[in-house]
């Protein structure tokens, strides 16, 4: 599966029904109302349902899904940063590289489902209640001044994790009036989930438990019997 | 350290003075605050309210959290994926194993592994304990915070049967830690099915118990009823899910409307709904989803199958490169994770949607206009873990 990360809908997915009635016509109702602001769509028969808006129409997106297309139920929004860490997973003390890494190159950021353009990218979860149903929407936001409209007018319960996306990942939902901090205090600097800023617990010393488990002699890598020790 | 020049110097007291003044009950042109928490016995750890009055009703209010965030969506990141559980353990700490449960799924749904029968079954069984463990305790909680100091005992004395059980497969009274990505740490111990049916009609008649002391209780139904009242849309609308949105009259359980791999499908249970929408009518949900679940324990227990516990998983685990949201139906509500893949021995990012967080996001709505002792009623029939709300 690793390699229809980039594809459409159309990647056929193995031992899975090949087709997915439903969200195949979850797809056609949103793609008839919103037009060309579908950028990219990627159907998992059975599992899921991804859809890349352009970031223009993020608002009135959250409009069409809820009262279009029935998915009144919210479920969250957060964001992703493509970027590979610079700190790998801290395997290393700080003493052993140089400090601070150098920064990766953007081209390093490879976006994952429905494809993407930018570094970071604004992912927000629907569902239609009383069904397996959901919507997984998403929007690139530009690198420099990450700006989208925000879904408070559509789904009340989006103020909050607005205010979370915006202190975590430093975008700005515009027409949202309240983007205090939520979790951080409030003179806090930095976006702590963007993959630059450093765990600094882990800069400190580094975590014993990175060691992965040597294979037992005599066996190969990819076999072993589950067994975690 | 650098040193403060004298105007930021008194920037910084009249800081401390505000948070100070905000501290105590403080009568000002436009009403009154009040303030409750970081630390107060009705919040269950350390959520802030603050809540501007006029006389004894609430005109507006504020919800402040924060104070345990510990960050889990930045730590998963550094993890590798059999460690994740260790840390998701201590999301919901009522009802630990259920936290495991999503995490480990959606990774096997992108290692596309099959779990075998009866690692769904036992699974399936603890999840549900978790649940019991979990409500019990929010229904002699509830009853503290509304002054009935009874029920509280009872619910600790009678949740012991359930962490018995939890505890003789887990090793784990409150973090078993237990689940693992294709199956299950161990098998189920020798007579514990005999005991867990056993604890069940204990657990059983704790509802009967609860139901008469508690919810037939005319001052609990004096206190509860018409308080708090959420419509179903304004409900889906913020993302309240579990007894919180059933109790809204929503009938929308993903334990029976989603196809999540447990064996939920095995079995017959009816999921409860109160068309209120008020504080009695999620209280009395819980209760019910109490006895449901002893229902869905009691039949696994006879239909459970041989056969091994674990799948066949590689010994250093690596998850193929994509992206799951796998949610399941918690204690508290919906529980899920989205967990992104970049192929390598720990997720690249994991997005963690907890209940708590939406369920406590309807309340600044929700205290709007009412009382000061309703506020006690409505927090505590919302029913949150702080742990859940902060991560």
């Amino acid at each position: 599966m690793a390699d229809d990360a980039t594809t459409t809908d159309d990647a056929p997915v193995e031992d899975a029904p090949a087709t997915d009635e439903g969200r195949e016509a979850v797809l056609a109702e949103l793609t008839e109302h919103l037009g060309d602001a579908v950028v990219d769509s990627l159907i998992k028969p059975g599992l899921g349902l991804w859809v890349r808006v352009a970031n223009e129409a993020w608002s009135e997106t959250a409009e069409v899904v809820r009262h279009k297309a029935g998915f009144r139920f919210f479920d969250f929004i957060s964001a992703v940063d493509w970027l590979p860490s610079p700190y790998g997973r801290y395997e290393d003390a700080t003493v052993d590289v140089p400090w601070p890494p150098p920064m990766p190159d953007r081209s390093q950021a490879v976006p994952g489902y429905t494809g993407g353009d930018t570094r970071l990218q604004v992912l927000a979860s629907v569902a239609k209640p009383g069904t397996d149903l959901r919507i997984h929407l998403k929007a690139d936001v530009a690198d420099d001044d990450p700006r989208i409209g925000t879904w408070i007018r559509t789904y009340a319960g989006a103020a909050w994790h607005e205010r979370e996306a915006h202190e975590m990942f430093g975008i700005t939902f515009e027409g949202n009036p309240d983007l205090r901090h939520i979790y951080l205090p409030t003179e806090f600097e930095g976006h702590p989930l963007r993959k630059e800023f450093p765990l600094l617990a882990r800069v400190v010393k580094p975590w014993p438990g990175i060691v992965d488990v040597e294979p037992m002699p005599g066996e190969d890598e990819a076999e072993g019997e589950g067994d975690e020790g | 350290m650098t040193l403060l020049s004298d105007e930021q110097q008194l920037a910084y007291m009249n800081a401390q003075a505000a948070d100070g003044r905000i501290n105590v009950e403080l009568e000002t042109d436009d009403g009154m605050t009040l303030n409750m928490g970081p630390q107060h016995p009705a919040t269950h750890g350390t959520l802030r309210l603050v809540a501007r009055l006029d006389g004894e009703q609430v005109i507006s209010a504020d919800v402040l959290c924060g104070y345990m965030h510990r960050g889990y969506e930045k730590l998963c990141e550094v993890r590798s994926y059999p460690q994740v559980t260790t840390l998701v353990n201590r999301i919901d700490w009522l009802g630990s194993f259920a936290n495991e449960v999503p995490f480990i799924l959606a990774a096997e749904q992108l290692m596309e592994i099959e779990v075998p029968d009866r690692a769904k079954w036992i699974r399936t069984i603890l999840f549900e304990m978790s649940r019991l463990a979990n409500i019990s305790l929010f229904i002699g909680d509830l009853s503290l915070q509304l002054g009935a100091q009874t029920p509280a005992f009872l619910a600790f004395r009678d949740r012991e049967f359930v962490l018995n059980q939890i505890e003789a497969v887990t090793g784990g009274r409150f973090h078993p830690n237990f689940d693992r990505i294709g199956g299950l740490k161990d098998d189920l111990p020798k007579g514990w099915i005999a005991d867990t049916k056993a604890a069940m009609v204990r657990i059983r008649e704790f509802c009967d118990l609860m139901d008469a002391l508690v919810l037939g209780n005319e001052i609990f139904q004096m206190r509860m009823r018409g308080v708090g009242i959420i419509p179903a849309d304004l409900a889906l609308s913020y993302g309240l899910s579990g007894a919180n949105l059933r109790g809204s009259g929503v009938d929308w359980d993903l334990r029976r409307d989603s196809n999540i791999g447990l064996a939920y499908d095995q079995v017959d249970f009816k999921v409860w709904t109160h068309p209120d929408g008020d504080s009695y009518s999620r209280s009395w949900v819980r209760v019910q989803e109490v006895r449901e679940a002893t229902k869905i324990i009691d039949q696994l227990c006879d239909s459970m199958p041989g056969g091994p516990i674990m799948a066949k998983v590689p010994r250093i685990i690596k998850v193929p490169e994509g992206e799951a949201y796998v949610a399941t139906e918690n204690p508290l509500g919906e529980m899920g994770y989205y967990l992104v893949s970049k192929g390598d021995t720990g997720p690249f990012r994991v997005k963690i949607r907890s209940a708590s967080f939406n369920n406590i996001s309807i309340v600044p709505w929700l205290l709007k206009g009412v009382y000061v002792p309703d506020i006690i009623a409505i927090l505590g029939s919302l029913y949150f873990i702080l742990g859940d709300i902060d991560r």
